[in-house]
This record gives C-alpha cells, structure tokens and sequence, in this order.
C-alpha cells in the first residue's frame, strides 16, 4: 500500500466508527453508598427503555460526594448529568440556582409531583419556588423496641408510645427490670420533637422571612424533655454509629431506637441479625411523625446531556417498576405513592416477628408534614446541637441556651 | 533571519527556561493562583454552590466579622494554641535527650530504633487518628481499660478515675489529641536532633569528658548550645504544623470539634465555616488570618531561637 494511503485509510476507519456512535449518549451519574446501589440496580431497566443511552455511575463517600458536588457548582466543571442528594444537604443546593428547574418546559415535572410523598417535595422546592430536584426515596420514622426487654419490665407498647411523659416513665422501669436503656441517646428525642407537630409549609429552625425560630415553645420543650430523659438515665449517651451504639445492641443495653425505617434493615443485616424475632416497630411516640432522610435526584443546569438525564431521573423517581426494584432490594421506602401500594407492604418482616411493618411506615409517610428547608438549616443544627450539648452536660439554663443558639445562628447566617 | 543566530539552532539559549518551566507551570498554577484567588476572594462574599458570577464585593467585612463577631473562632484559636504548646513542648523535651541516648547508647541497633519511632511520622495521620478513637473508646477502649487495671495497682491506683473516662468530654478532648500529636511528630523530631547531634566533632564531647564531665553534664553544657540551631528549625516547623492542626481534632471528634468546642482548632474552623456555612468569603479571611498570626509567631521564635551573625 502507498506510503501515504494508509493514515489516509486510518482516518476514514475512525471517522465510520464515530459516524456509527454518533446516536449513543452517555450520562454520568454521581451518587453515594447506599443511595448509588439504587442506580446501579436501575440501569439494566433503563437500557430497555433507552437503548442509546450510556449511564456512568460514579460513587464517593457521602460527605466527600457533597464537597465534591459543591465544587463543581462553583466552578461549572466536573459536573455530572444527574446529581444525588442527601435530605441533609438539599436545602443548600437547591438554594443554590445551580440546579435546573424541573416545574419548567421541558421537563413539566409539576404536573407529576401529584404522585409523590406530599412531604417530600417542598424540600426539593426553592425559596423562589423552583423545584430543583425530585425525591427517589424517603425514610418515614419509626420506633424499633426490643419486645422481650420490653416484656421482663412490664411496660407495653401502649404505654411506651402515649405520651413523652410516659415514655420516659416506661425507659425507668426498663432500666430498673433489666438494666437497659430505653435510648441510644437522649438527643434523639430533640431531634422528632422539633419536628413533630409542625404544619405543611412550616420550617424546623426558620420561617418563611429566615427568622429563626430556636426560642419558640417547641424548642424549650424538646431541650426540657431531653434533659428529663438525661437526669432519669435511661439514656446510654452514646451517638448513632459509633462502635459504642451497635454493641449497646449486641449486648441487649439499649432496648429501642427512633430512627428511619431503614433501621431495620441494618439491624438485620449486621448490628444484631442474631436479634432475629425479638424487635417490633411501632410508630414514634406521643404521634408524632417525622422524617429521617431521604435522597433527591437533580439535573445541574450546566450538565452536558440535560434531556438524557432528565430520561434517568424520570426512571429513578417516577417509574414504578424502578421504585419497586429498589424497595425489595434495598428496603429504600419509595417516594413514589403508587409505589407504596404495591403488596410488597403486605409481607411480613421475620426480623420483626413476622410483623407487617410496612403497613405502619405507609401510614407514617402520609402523615409527615411537608416541612420547609433553609438552606442554613446545616448551620441551625450544628449551633443547637451544640447548646443542646452544654444543657445536657454542664447543666447550662435551657433558656440562655437557646438565646445564645438564636444569637449565634443569626451571627453566621448574616443575611443580605 | 539569519539562520545561526535563529534559537532553534542554539537550543542553549532556551533551553534551561524549558527545563525550569515545569515546576513553576504547577507552582503558577496549584500554588500561586489559589493564594492569591483566595486573597482576592477574602474580599467578597461567595456561596459557591451558586456558580462563580455569584461573588459580591464586602471590602473588609469579612475580616471584621472574623475578628469582632466569631466567638468560635476565638474559640477554635484558644484551642489551636493550647493543643500546640501542650503537644509541642513536649515533642521536643522529650526527643532531645532521646536524641542523645540514642546516639551515645544504641550501637547496631541505632537505626531500627530510630525507624521504629520515625514510623508514626510516615503514617498517614487519618489512619492513625482512626485507630487512637478506637482506642480511646470510653466503654471499649483499651487506653480505659489500661486505666482500669491499673487502679489495683499499689501507688498509681489512688490516682485513677473512679468510672471510664469519657474522653469526648471538654475536660478531656485537647489531653486526647494533644498525646496523638505528640506522638505522631516525637520520632520526626529525634530523627531531626540526631542528626545534628552527629556533626557535633567527637573531639569536643571528648575534651568534656577528660574535663570530668558526666553524661547528664555533658549532654546540658556541650551538646545542647550546639543544638542550638537545629533547635530553631525544628521549632519553626512545630509552630507552623501545630498551628494548622486539622487532621488529628477532626476525626477524633467525628469532624465536629467535640462538646463545647473543645477540640476545634482554627483549620477546622475554617472549613465548616466554607463547607457548612457555605461563606467562602469568610473562611478566606480566616486563612489569611491564621497566617498572620502563624507569621508573628515564627518572627517571634526568630527572636528567640535565631542565629545572630
């Protein structure tokens, strides 16, 4: 072959290749553990739907995920097609504008927002009422208890869910029956109380100007019960996930933990599978209802292939065969309310004594108020739960506490 | 042009800019840029999330913030200084007459000693930190029970905690990341003073001793004068490494900075107050604060431990 003829030929070999995959796209998706196991289960039924669509998913622990995301905002590079994020970090990004704005053309996802969660939404809603992601999965609380130690002390579910009051009540006669604590930590009372009782459209720590709200009567009486539960010593002060928390299980001292539903399926799966049988769910005490978690799904606005991952996120978020998968799979309660319904709800959990808790954590879901984030709520539950801290241990007065939380919060929110 | 004196026939001319270029394209470009972007940005108001045009100009605003309204930060700089001189001093009171024995004592096995304490030095810091707050588990671990054992011990046991001491507690978190500092940069410190004790002349240590020198005598009177000068390098690199202490206080306290702030040093100060509170601008600040402040205390150590020439 002529010297000259075979780049020649080279070329227009490459040039039929690309011309040939020039139809295919590919998203990147960038997501975190647990939440990235949903994507990755869902991109099998979305190359079904989608043939020339190439997903990458790409996955980093969960805070550096957030780092990670907030600097390619700022800069406008490195920036994935579709986002995940965490309930703890919505409030900023979907402050931010630097997510697309899904109630507009041509994604009209307003029209579909009938069909999830109703509380899951406004966190994904800006201020100026740009909705900026969409939820994919949500954690209604319930409250786990330990059945036989519940039992030995005498106390019932009932009596244990009444009232705050006589929740604490039933952690002493626990304590003094068997020896456990009726709480992994007394600041987990905090946490529902402040939640509970608010109304659709109200925030946690602002209202709709930004005022904070810390010194409100809802705050005095959570610090004032946590610290009820503090002094009775019924709780084990240890925080969620450290090694003290899962051997408080193992060695039957913490006899029931209030979190999301998803709790069960880690107890099961590596705190105390040996537990098999002895838990139950109940739904959280003096009827209340709160969420813990949830992820979203956003499409940036500077992503490269907008329409493809607005495809993706209307599988995660809105197909009901993918919200199903990701239920039965991952025990990720689904946003989607069509998705609730499925019979999957009515099976019986083993863990949990054959209990058909699902059931229970529907009703929770469709009971939680749709609560307004800020997105200075991250810096909110840092300054309360620090004041929170030197109420507990150094028996500062709740009411200097919670004026030293609004006046700290107000120095850092400084706003324009 | 006349073609012997076009540069590409006397590659000499350029050649040494083309060979230096490389490590001031990544000093341009990883070093210089971000300090002066940084200082830049010092100057306004950025919530990165929102994109780059979102930058506002504040003048000096976040610097008075800093200075007048951020008590974690005076806080968080209480508790860098405290950490510092708590976990610096000894790092090099301890590593000094180590240094020493170890050259006047060890003989062959001198430098699998000296490896043995350099290694915490050349461990990353974030599993080492990992490990210590396993360690340092107030019901599981084994610092408590070491403790515990001890309290049946005939001295020392009238001396130890009654219950497991809960070291996220305020009274104790600086002690805990204090002892993990001290005992990450002992070695590095040891491997710094033996090397300058080794070019002290052997004449010198020999005419103490036939002065009727002892060894404790010879090691205040004749070796360490002449440490003198490393002494103020070691220092120097104390101050500016203590000062900006991050890794140890952030996973021992689960990156909160523990109870009451106790164990929040300026660096992570710093970063909540860019990544939680999303102020870029103020954080910058911060920087350029600690800076300044890490500059007038290696000018004051200059004073101090200086060579006069």
């Amino acid at each position: 072959m002529p010297h000259q003829l075979r780049p020649l030929l080279a070329i227009a070999v490459l040039a039929l290749g690309l011309a040939a995959h020039a139809e295919k796209v590919t998203i990147t998706v960038s997501s975190f553990p647990d939440l990235d196991r949903g994507a990755k289960a869902a991109i099998a039924g979305f190359k079904k739907l989608y043939p020339d669509v190439e997903v990458k998913l790409s996955s980093m622990a969960y805070p550096d995920h957030h780092t990670a995301m907030t600097t390619a905002l700022a800069t406008g590079a490195n920036l994935p097609d579709v986002m995940g994020i965490d309930m703890g970090f919505i409030g900023k990004f979907v402050e931010s504008g630097g997510l697309e704005d899904l109630s507009k053309a041509p994604y009209n996802a307003a029209t579909q927002v009938s069909r999830i969660a109703k509380f899951a939404v406004p966190a994904a809603t800006s201020s100026k009422g740009a909705l900026a992601a969409l939820p994919v999965d949500i954690g209604p609380g319930a409250l786990f208890y330990r059945t036989d130690l519940l039992q030995k002390a005498g106390v019932t579910e009932a009596e244990m869910t009444k009232s705050w009051e006589s929740f604490i009540a039933s952690g002493i006669k626990v304590k003094a029956s068997t020896g456990a604590y009726m709480l992994a930590n007394a600041t987990d009372i905090k946490d529902i109380y402040i939640r509970a009782g608010l109304k659709d459209g109200e925030g946690i720590y602002f209202d709709s100007k930004g005022k904070s709200l810390v010194t409100s009567e809802r705050f005095e009486r959570a610090f004032d019960l946590t610290r009820q539960a503090r002094q009775a010593g019924i709780d084990a002060k240890v925080n969620s996930w450290t090694s003290e928390w899962s051997e408080g299980f193992r060695q039957n001292k913490i006899a029931a933990q209030m979190m999301g539903a998803w709790l069960s399926g880690h107890l099961k799966n590596w705190i105390v599978p040996e537990t098999t049988g002895k838990w139950r769910s109940a739904q959280l005490p003096a009827g209340a209802f709160a969420s813990y978690g949830g992820s979203f799904y956003a499409v940036p606005a500077k992503a490269a292939n907008k329409k493809a991952a607005w495809d993706f996120v209307q599988y995660l978020t809105l197909n009901r065969d993918q919200q199903l998968t990701a239920f039965r799979n991952m025990d990720a309660f689904p946003s989607l309310i069509e998705a609730q319904g499925d019979t999957f709800i009515d099976q019986p959990i083993d863990f949990l004594a054959g209990q058909k808790a699902r059931q229970l954590w529907k009703v929770a879901a469709e009971r939680i108020p749709a609560v307004v984030v800020d997105r200075y709520d991250s810096v909110a539950t840092e300054i309360v739960g620090a004041e929170l801290d030197k109420v507990l241990e150094q028996g500062k007065d709740i009411k200097q506490a919670l004026a030293d939380a609004k006046s700290g919060i107000e120095r850092r929110v400084r706003r324009k | 042009m006349n073609s012997s004196t076009s540069p590409w026939r006397h590659p000499r001319k350029w050649a040494p800019y083309l060979f230096v270029s490389p490590f001031f394209i990544l000093f341009g470009a990883f070093g210089l840029f971000p300090l002066v972007f940084s200082i830049y940005l010092s100057f306004h108001s950025w919530d990165p999330a929102a994109g780059l045009l979102a930058m506002e100009w504040v003048g000096f605003e976040n610097y008075l913030y800093a200075l007048q309204s951020d008590d974690w930060l005076r806080a968080s700089l209480y508790n860098t200084f405290w950490m510092a001189l708590v976990s610096g001093l000894p790092q090099h009171l301890v590593a000094m007459p180590l240094a020493y024995f170890l050259h006047s004592s060890f003989g062959r096995w001198r430098n699998a000693v000296v490896g043995t304490y350099f290694l915490p030095f050349i461990t990353s810091s974030v599993a080492i930190s990992l490990v210590f707050s396993t360690l340092f588990s107030r019901d599981f671990g084994i610092v408590n029970a070491l403790l515990a054992s001890l309290k049946n011990a005939p001295l020392v046991g009238a001396l130890m905690p009654a219950s497991n001491i809960d070291w996220a507690q305020p009274q104790y978190t600086k002690w805990m990341i204090s002892f993990v500092v001290f005992w990450r940069y002992v070695g590095w410190n040891v491997v710094l003073y033996l090397s300058a004790i080794q070019t002290i002349p052997k004449d010198v240590l020999e005419a103490a001793v036939m002065d009727g020198a002892s060894s404790w005598q010879k090691f205040v009177h004749v070796v360490l004068p002449l440490l003198k000068p490393m002494a103020f390098f070691a220092v120097t690199l104390t101050i500016i490494g203590n000062l900006q202490l991050f890794e140890e206080p952030f996973i021992l306290t689960n990156g909160t900075g523990g109870i009451d702030q106790a164990g929040k040093t300026a660096a992570m100060h710093m970063y909540s107050v860019a990544f939680t509170d999303g102020d870029f601008g103020t954080a910058s600040a911060i920087a350029w604060l600690l800076f300044m402040l890490i500059a007038a205390a290696t000018w004051l150590n200059n004073r101090l431990l200086g060579q006069r020439d």
